[in-house]
């Protein structure tokens, strides 16, 4: 078979969009790859390391840094896609800069924005100085230092599961999935960057889905003391110590309990981003009742959406985490190439 | 049924059923995690409870036990520990490979050991 090379453009340039336009710019394809930040890489830019394995989030960086060191692909920074419309058998595709471009396809790939924890004011995120996302935690690890805010080491740290997850008052009923593995991840690394502070994780339910995950669960119980409350945080306070306490139903004890904290870390869970939803309405693509991309079929259809030629990619349609995201994007090149030779 | 008038319109006071995880020390799970480190692993899915044949006939619960050592709630395991009739068959349950009867053996003889002020 022959190839003729077609123009494909990827709205997105965090892992899925990475990904997708690496395996297309290979097998020949001219790609367009538009990321609306200054640089590529997405949420990936901000994490320490990974789990379940805790490698640095480098090592994947740099992997998608040469996946798209390729002369088929064109990086535009600092510009989003807006609107995609069929003209044709090709797609118009507007840019936030006013300009358009003309393409045989599209892979959607605008990924997720993490849930903004203000939005679950008990928890006091924005309030109190020692309250922190779980990526203000990866920003501690970035810069080798977890203190709180006044310069000390903590002795107890709390992490909340499902934070802005699995929660009505939030509209968000959907589980983010990584948040779980992310907390056990995060304890573990606190317990070894900080021998003598005690970590509690409150979790409602253990959601260890992926390979290694309960393995790595085992191993902060086994190796590093880390110790779970199972139950909802209801409330963070400040005492007159200045100290954070919570307030949380132990419900393997049934009974409430409270506790003094010096740091609080929230597991803030994913949402459908703001630019993929702009892209989404102006474009009317549908969406599900999580809002995040409704794809054609949840079994087998995945990576497509209504257009023809149009396609996705990534945490655009749900939340997933590196591996899946990346095992998702190269579905949607697949999908796309078969459009692009068959249509 | 017939006490006084405070007790009629439900004016008694009950003992707070709070945790208060800073009013309380963890004596009792140091010692039992020390000697048996498997401790650590319970993930409390209930395996050994639902086995146990002196928890069908009596209150003992060996998971939620767990839960009250690792919390320092001593006072609720006092009478309860001493149910236990040591058979094992909660160790041929358990999913995490805890050392669960000697778990309760560790925690009657800490508890015995606190009242005596030995740890």
């Amino acid at each position: 078979m022959s190839t003729v090379t077609k123009h494909v453009v990827v709205a997105g340039g965090g892992v899925a969009g990475m990904e997708a336009a690496g395996a297309l710019a290979e097998l020949g394809h001219r790609v367009t790859l538009i990321e609306k930040e200054q640089k590529p890489g997405g949420h990936l830019k901000q994490w320490h390391a990974l789990f379940p394995d805790r490698r640095p989030a480098d090592d994947v960086r740099k992997y998608l840094s040469r996946r798209i060191d390729n002369r088929n692909i064109k990086l535009f920074t600092g510009i989003s896609v807006e609107k995609v419309r069929k003209q044709g058998h090709d797609l118009h595709i507007e840019l936030s800069d006013g300009s358009a471009l003309t393409a045989d396809a599209a892979i959607i790939a605008t990924g997720f924005d993490l849930f903004d924890a203000r939005r679950k004011e008990e928890y006091g995120y924005g309030i109190y100085d020692n309250v922190i996302t779980s990526a203000g935690l990866e920003d501690m690890f970035n810069a080798g230092r977890i203190t709180t805010a006044d310069g000390r080491t903590p002795s107890r740290i709390g992490l909340v599961h499902c934070v802005g997850s699995r929660d009505e008052k939030v509209d968000n009923n959907h589980c983010s999935k990584v948040c779980c593995v992310t907390a056990v991840k995060q304890a573990i690394e606190v317990r070894q960057k900080l021998p003598s502070c005690e970590v509690f994780c409150f979790y409602m339910d253990m959601r260890m889905y992926g390979p290694y995950y309960e393995e790595l669960y085992r191993e902060s119980q086994e190796v590093h003391n880390v110790n779970y409350i199972r139950g909802k945080v209801s409330e963070a306070s400040v005492n007159i110590n200045n100290r954070l306490v919570v307030k949380v139903e132990d419900t393997l004890a049934g009974r409430p309990l409270r506790m003094e904290l010096d740091m609080l870390v929230l597991m803030v869970g994913m949402e459908m981003s703001q630019a993929g939803t702009r892209l989404a309405e102006a474009s009317a693509l549908g969406r599900g009742i999580n809002r995040f991309l409704e794809t054609g079929d949840h079994h087998y259809g995945n990576n497509l959406g209504h257009v023809k030629g149009l396609f996705y990619a990534g945490t655009c349609t749900a939340p997933m985490n590196i591996t899946d995201t990346i095992s998702h994007a190269r579905a949607a090149v697949t999908e796309t190439v078969r459009y692009l030779t068959t249509r | 049924m017939n006490g006084s008038a405070g007790n009629k319109f439900g004016f008694t006071v009950n003992r707070s059923r709070l945790i208060d995880y800073d009013a309380s020390d963890r004596l009792v799970r140091d010692y039992v995690t020390l000697r048996e480190p498997s401790f650590r692993l319970c993930f409390a899915c209930g395996g050994c409870t639902a086995t146990c044949t002196a928890g069908q006939h009596a209150p003992f619960n060996l998971r939620r036990m767990n839960t009250f050592i690792r919390r320092g709630e001593i006072e609720p395991l006092r009478e309860e520990v001493t149910r236990c009739m040591l058979c094992g068959k909660c160790l041929l349950v358990c999913p995490r490979g805890v050392n669960t009867r000697n778990v309760v053996s560790l925690a009657a003889e800490a508890i015995k050991k606190l009242d005596r002020n030995e740890l």
